[in-house]
């Protein structure tokens, strides 16, 4: 091997930032592998993102962390003092590209090399109209377009290129702000948006190449323009459907030889003519009714569409990429996987499916989908077969449809052909009822025929299946539906088999999947990498080691980022994984997000890329044989709701009891025993039915906060005022909750929620945190700020606190992790809930703390004492003396223009920022920094009840000017004008209910901050007037003075 | 394993293994019995072509990517006027095709053209088998339900064990039997293309380039050739042993230092020999569209479409390799130290796969 002349030293890698929809895991995912392939090379690793819930912000990948907002003034700040070599920011999307271009100065003067694709090709790869040009120059083939900085000159490029057209602004990311304008009513008002999108307040008008089929072609370049093609990825939905938000299949299946290798040639051909140094993907637009292409964009750096191609060919894009911005060319890499060389195109022999996930439930938005992104994660499956991987697909969604299709009215089945959510299960319905022929669908929907005759070929098996018997005759369609991947939950739903007949059957007749390896080349060379799939085909590659030779545990992942399970649990996976695998163990990861850290191909001894469901994980359980039990905190409540499965299937769950899951979870049991223990609780009440809710109203006085059990983020959540308000709601919560009750609590108005993350082995237990949130009580916890140390909450407060937390951890032997939400009055403290598994909070307190909680959670649950990570049990692990912790969530309201953005009990947030200073408000100001906002001279205080005064007297004590008392209409003029920098708007209480949300959606629409709680905006002023200057950037190895291991964590 | 049928053949098939080993699975295409070389492809797409490929004569093929026939068969991919594998062996054959300029399924199109296939068999474990332990002889057939399956498996042993590839000539069964002209509109050059089984997209590239070309059968001499005109010769493709291909590499000989010459993969191996190289048997040959190359000149690497059991080495001090493959190491290629005369292993005309090194066609124009 040959090697580069001059490796940097030193190089700084930029992460992300929090999660917002368009920016998601993927990018911890290509960053963390960045940082691993940097460090093999012996360069020191520089890593900033001011989220706290990545693994590349952690010791063993980065050398020295910056949990810092990216900002322009910030990673300046950060250069001059750390002084790196080089910089890379092709591994933080939109957000690390954007920060390069605005940075060029600094990088110059500094003399900090940019690795990788330069900033010249970003550039040339971002303007469309400087792409388009060398589109042409090139011969590649282009839709017409105009590009307009003015509604002016949209009008002007409207005459000439007609409609429908499409619109997309420059410079943003995940498709904010583009659309398509079919009606010339909407032309206008979809131009304004794009514009305040953009950037650089300019957008492209494109002709429409909407219904064409979507291809993508991911391509990696070296510095000696050596270039390969990854894999390629066929959309289902055609050409009008954001990419993002497309069911994807890879490798293309509709494609011929010679239209896969003229995209294919097309696409080495922009690269070369780009000048990418490292990852590309380009996107076609494919006519299959008569041939012909166009290129539609490209992305001069990883993406979600990367990390995708990835986990899909087991090829490490993001590891190759980084090699070749150090100047490595492409046979000079290493393959891991097959230990031959990365310059080679991964042959696929299994097919890959990724399904977006879509948050519309939880906020209540229409499921329509377009150009734009929406959906917050996705799930991959991959099989042997079309139909296997769609249904495996579908699975590891976790989707509990509310919704029943209503076919018989037209206008209603018309919409459920327009791309949606659903649409995939209202076309299985259709063909599944025969209202509709393939053709049929193919024509109305524009997606190709081949999908669709495979979708009918589901739904005619499912039908069929309403028919199948327990007999040897059956068991042949039995086994005929299992390897189509119809579970035993599907079969039995259809026939009314009961599951555990049909797994009795099953094992009779020993029909049980193999599992097949993912090795980049269809078994030519032998793999060396564990990644496997489940099939029905034949052979079993997944080898076991000799019995006894190492313990062996299962780690259940979290699926898909969702509002309310986001990256905090992938994260906490990770560091399971990686205690346990220290500590010797033989790990076993089954998951089935291909965005994240979890599922790259050497974090476990094992990845299993299988849906999170009863069957598929006792499958591989099964499969394994001898694992010592499973480990199911870290996953969040996906992995804990099977807890309960897996235990009635005889597998061990390792750490905190099935009994004291449910005793936790069950609000009767809880009840008891929170009366026991004597800790004060708010009365509650449970009910299965809209009558039961009804009378427990009566019994308890309002306001009541009324919740499903057992899920997550608060989906369903609501704060009722009276009878009539609870009547709206109650239906779906009880659907919700599936057959489980809802919960109804008594909801302290002006309270303070506290959320406190504690580690115990069943004997003892350390604190790990005591959090404040900053909201007042009533929004949802993971929508709410939070500090830590405390500052509001009395002496004897706290210590109610930690007898409460010490007493339940004892009373329910929890082992692990426990998160107890508490409201705090004066001095009274009453227990909200008490969730036996690693919270969302994990990441920030480990980071606050400097303390690996995950991990030694991960120990404590295989047997180890805390005694041996702890001496001090009677202190909560609190941030080094003199600093303060924040968080901050972000919100994707922006992409929900009809959504209300008031904070509620349901959660909304997508993601979140840390910040850390010497002071509460240093830290606060910068989190919210860190979160995108600023705040400009002008606040507009708009319906805040009772707290109307206060505010504005608190931004004006703080130098700002302060408009209030507008009408709504006026209000919403002087948000759109622009005059406002910031909006307080919507604040509940008793006395102003819902406001009309005119201003706020104004508000989010123009990108001015909001803020519809009384706490945070009265906080927001207070900070405003005492910090006049940021502090400089502190790394976590200052403030932590060295590194956090495992075996040293101290108080 | 079995699939749901969607008004196919339900009867059953066998693949039988020399080994002894074999795997039941769903009959598809023609009924015939067939007995060959058992090989397989990684790529992606290109069924069609890759079934037309003369090169496959006397062989098997298993498609290690699951889903064949999705795209149908139309009637420009082909690469010759038939499907040459003596049958087709994959893990799904689509029963349903939808493509603009396509006019039948796999399965109609093996049945017409007499061409027996299996699905519905675990195609990766068969995979895993070639490479472990090489290609061997295998048959197809449809089940005999009338004996027992260890019966019928045995019959069909028999057949499997009397075949030996390395000991047939396969390239006079799809050599033309005598030479055919194409000439170009505005051509300036005439080449001759030695046609041991060639791929139709490789006369192509040369009439794409404003070549006059005279096609002729591999055993035309060097003095045929010569007789009539052409400025270069090129070899093509083909299916067997090199090593039994004594007339053309006595052909290729001859023509050495009289004209420009370009080999291309049996081309490749035939030039070697008459050059004083070796050649010999892979244990499970390239044949995929996405194998690495080095040009060892340049330092450069692409992405080569391949199909060969055989390989070259010992190259004689008269030339220098030009290629070799990124992961194996084996020659990929050679260029004369003095003469007009260049080879590669790989197919530069893609068709199934990707034509990075297209351009080597230019450069035997050049040489012109």
């Amino acid at each position: 091997m040959t090697l580069p002349r001059h490796l940097p030293k030193k190089v700084l890698v930029i992460g992300s930032g929090p999660i917002v929809i368009g920016q998601a895991a993927e990018f911890d995912y290509s960053g963390t592998q960045c940082c691993k392939a940097l460090k093999e090379e012996g360069i020191e690793v520089l890593l900033v993102n001011s989220n706290p819930a990545t693994i590349q912000t952690d010791f063993e990948f980065a050398d020295r962390i910056y949990v810092e907002p990216l900002r322009e003034e910030t990673v300046a700040l950060i250069l001059e003092k750390e002084k790196p070599d080089a910089l890379i920011p092709t591994m933080a999307g939109q957000t690390g590209l954007n920060l390069a271009v605005a940075l060029k100065p600094i990088l110059e003067k500094l003399k900090v090399q940019v690795l990788g694709t330069s900033i010249e090709t970003i550039y040339l790869a971002e303007d469309r109209e400087k792409f388009r040009d060398l589109m042409k120059k090139i011969g590649e083939p282009v839709p017409e377009s105009m590009q307009v900085k003015s509604a002016t000159e949209a009008k002007e490029a409207l005459k000439k290129l007609g409609l429908p057209l499409i619109i997309r602004p420059d410079f943003a990311l995940g498709g904010t702000g583009s659309g398509i304008v079919r009606e010339e009513k909407d032309f206008l008002p979809m131009v304004e948006r794009a514009l305040q999108a953009s950037g650089t307040h300019s957008a492209l008008l494109e002709k429409s190449l909407e219904g064409l089929a979507e291809l993508e072609y991911e391509v990696v370049r070296d510095a000696e323009d050596n270039c390969i093609t990854i894999c390629n990825m066929e959309n289902l939905d055609p050409m009008g459907v954001h990419t993002g938000e497309s069911i994807v299949v890879a490798p293309s299946q509709t494609l011929t030889d010679k239209e896969y290798h003229f995209l294919r040639a097309a696409s080495i051909k922009i690269v070369r003519a780009l000048g990418v140094v490292g990852a590309c993907n380009i996107q076609f637009a494919l006519d299959q009714r008569k041939g012909g292409y166009w290129v539609v964009e490209v992305n001069p750096r990883t993406s979600r569409s990367s990390a995708l191609a990835s986990k899909a060919t087991g090829y490490p894009i993001a590891r190759v990429a980084t090699k070749i911005a150090l100047g490595y060319r492409l046979h000079e890499i290493e393959n891991q996987i097959t230990g031959k060389s990365a310059a080679f195109e991964p042959a696929l022999d299994y097919v890959v499916l990724k399904i977006p996930k879509w948050p519309f439930e939880k906020l209540r938005a229409s499921r329509g989908i377009g150009t734009m992104m929406r959906s917050t994660g996705e799930v991959m499956a991959i099989a042997r077969s079309f139909e296997e991987c769609l249904q495996k697909a579908l699975r590891s969604l976790e989707l509990r449809v509310f919704t029943k299709f209503n076919f018989d009215n037209p206008e209603e089945l018309q919409r459920w052909l327009q791309p949606n959510e659903l649409r995939l299960l209202a076309m299985k319905e259709l063909l599944a009822q025969g209202r509709r022929t393939v053709e049929q669908l193919a024509r109305e929907t524009r997606i190709h025929p081949w999908f669709l005759e495979r979708l009918e070929h589901v739904a005619k098996t499912e039908k069929a299946l309403t028919s199948l018997k327990a007999d040897t005759e059956g068991f042949q369609q039995l086994k005929q539906a299992k390897h189509l991947g119809f579970s035993d939950y599907d079969i039995s739903a259809a026939s009314g088999i009961s599951t555990s007949t049909l797994r009795f059957l099953r094992k009779q007749q020993n029909l049980a999947p193999v599992f097949k390896m993912v090795d980049t080349c269809s078994a030519e060379f032998p793999a060396l990498t564990p990644y496997y799939y489940s099939s029905f085909d034949g052979e079993d590659e997944s080898q076991l080691l000799p019995p006894q030779k190492k313990r062996k545990v299962a780690i259940l992942g979290s699926g898909p980022i969702r509002i309310g399970q986001g990256i905090e649990f992938d994260y906490c996976t990770v560091h399971a994984v990686l205690a346990l695998k220290e500590k010797g163990f033989e790990t076993l990861v089954i998951n089935n997000n291909p965005e994240t850290v979890s599922t790259d191909f050497d974090i476990a001894d094992k990845l299993y890329f299988e849906p999170l469901a009863t069957e598929d994980v006792l499958h591989v359980l099964e499969k394994e044989g001898g694992v010592e039990g499973v480990l199911v905190q870290f996953g969040g409540q996906t992995a804990v709701n099977l807890a309960l499965p897996l235990h009635e299937n005889h597998i061990p769950i390792l750490g905190t009891s099935i009994d004291a899951i449910d005793a936790s979870q069950n609000r009767k049991r809880f009840k008891r025993l929170m009366q026991q223990l004597r800790i004060p609780i708010v009365e509650s009440g449970t009910a299965f039915s809209r009558e039961e809710a009804l009378g427990i109203s009566r019994s308890i006085s309002y306001p009541l906060l009324v919740r499903p059990s057992y899920v997550l983020g608060g989906r369903a959540m609501e704060i009722v005022y009276d009878e009539s308000q609870l009547l709206n709601i109650v239906d779906e919560a009880l659907f919700v909750s599936g057959n489980y009750a809802i919960v109804m609590d008594r909801f302290l108005e002006d309270a303070v929620e506290l959320d406190v993350d504690a580690l115990s082995d069943g004997l003892q237990t350390k604190i790990a945190g005591i959090m404040e949130q900053i909201e007042e009580a009533g929004v949802h916890s993971g929508d709410s700020s939070c500090v830590i140390p405390t500052r509001r909450v009395s002496e004897e407060a706290l210590a109610k606190i930690r007898t409460y937390t010490k007493a339940i951890c004892r009373s329910l032997k929890i082992v692990g992790l426990v998160n107890i939400q508490l409201a705090v009055k004066g001095d009274d403290v009453y227990v909200l809930e008490v969730n036996p598994r690693a919270s969302r909070t994990i990441p920030y307190l480990s980071k606050a703390t400097g303390v690996p909680l995950a991990k030694i959670a991960a120990c404590v649950q295989v047997g180890e004492k805390l005694s041996a990570y702890f001496d001090d049990f009677d202190h909560e692990l609190v941030p080094p003396k003199g600093f303060f912790a924040v968080k901050v969530p972000v919100f994707p309201f922006y992409r929900f223009p009809q959504v209300d953005p008031v904070l509620s009990p349901e959660m909304k947030s997508t993601g979140e920022v840390m910040a850390i200073a010497p002071s509460f408000e240093e830290a606060f100001l910068k989190a919210q920094l860190a979160a995108g906002h600023s705040f400009g001279k002008t606040v507009l205080v708009g319906n805040c009840g009772k707290w109307g005064k206060s505010i504005s007297n608190a931004f004006r004590e703080a130098g700002m000017k302060v408009i209030s008392g507008l009408s709504v209409s006026e209000a919403v003029k002087q948000v759109r004008d622009g005059t406002v920098s910031l909006v307080v708007d919507g604040i509940r209480s008793r006395t102003s209910l819902a406001t009309p949300p005119e201003i706020r959606k104004m508000a989010v629409q123009k990108k001015v901050p909001c803020f519809t709680s009384a706490y945070a905006a009265l906080t927001l002023a207070k900070c405003l007037k005492k910090v006049r200057r940021l502090p400089s950037p502190i790394s976590l190895n200052e403030l932590h003075d060295g590194k956090p291991v495992l075996s040293k964590a101290s108080s | 394993m079995v699939f749901p049928e969607r008004g196919l053949s339900a009867r059953e098939a066998l693949l039988v293994l020399q080994d002894g080993s074999f795997f039941s699975g769903r009959h598809f295409g023609s009924e015939k019995t067939a007995v060959g070389e058992l090989v397989f492809n990684t790529s992606m797409t290109g069924y069609q072509e890759a079934l037309t490929d003369p090169s496959y004569a006397g062989q098997v093929l298993t498609f290690a990517y699951p889903l064949q026939g999705n795209y149908g068969i139309n009637e420009k991919d082909s690469e010759s006027r038939k499907i040459h594998v003596e049958a087709v062996v994959c893990r799904e054959s689509s029963p349903f095709y939808s493509h603009y300029s396509s006019k039948e399924t796999l399965s109609e199109w093996l049945h017409a053209q007499h061409v027996p296939g299996i699905d519905g068999v675990d195609t990766r474990s068969i995979v895993s088998k070639v490479r472990e332990r090489g290609v061997m002889p295998c048959a197809v057939a449809v089940r005999d339900e009338r004996i027992p399956v260890e019966e019928h498996v045995a019959g069909l042993l028999e057949k499997v064990n009397s075949f030996a590839y390395s000991n047939l000539d396969f390239v006079p069964l799809v050599s033309p039997k005598k030479a055919e002209r194409f000439s170009v509109k505005g051509a300036k050059k005439k080449v001759a293309f030695v046609d041991c089984g060639a791929k139709a997209s490789m006369l192509n590239e040369l009439l794409k380039r404003k070549l006059d070309v005279t096609v002729f059968p591999y055993d035309a001499s060097a003095k045929e050739i010569l007789k009539e005109g052409v400025d270069g010769v090129v070899f093509s493709n083909g299916p067997g042993d090199p090593a039994r291909m004594k007339g053309t590499v006595e052909t290729a000989r001859a023509l050495l230092g009289k004209k420009p010459v370009f080999g291309i993969c049996l081309g490749h191996q035939v030039l070697a020999l008459a050059l004083g190289g070796k050649t010999y048997k892979l244990k499970f040959g390239h044949r995929g569209s996405n194998h690495a190359v080095r040009n060892v000149e340049t330092g450069k690497v692409f992405i080569t479409s391949q199909n060969h059991g055989y390989a070259v080495k010992d190259l004689p001090s008269s030339v220098k390799p030009l290629f070799e493959n990124c992961n194996d190491g084996t020659n990929e290629g050679l260029r004369h130290r003095e003469l007009p005369v260049f080879s590669c292993q790989f197919h530069p005309e893609g068709s199934c796969g990707p034509k990075d090194s297209n351009y080597l066609f230019d450069e035997f124009v050049k040489l012109l």
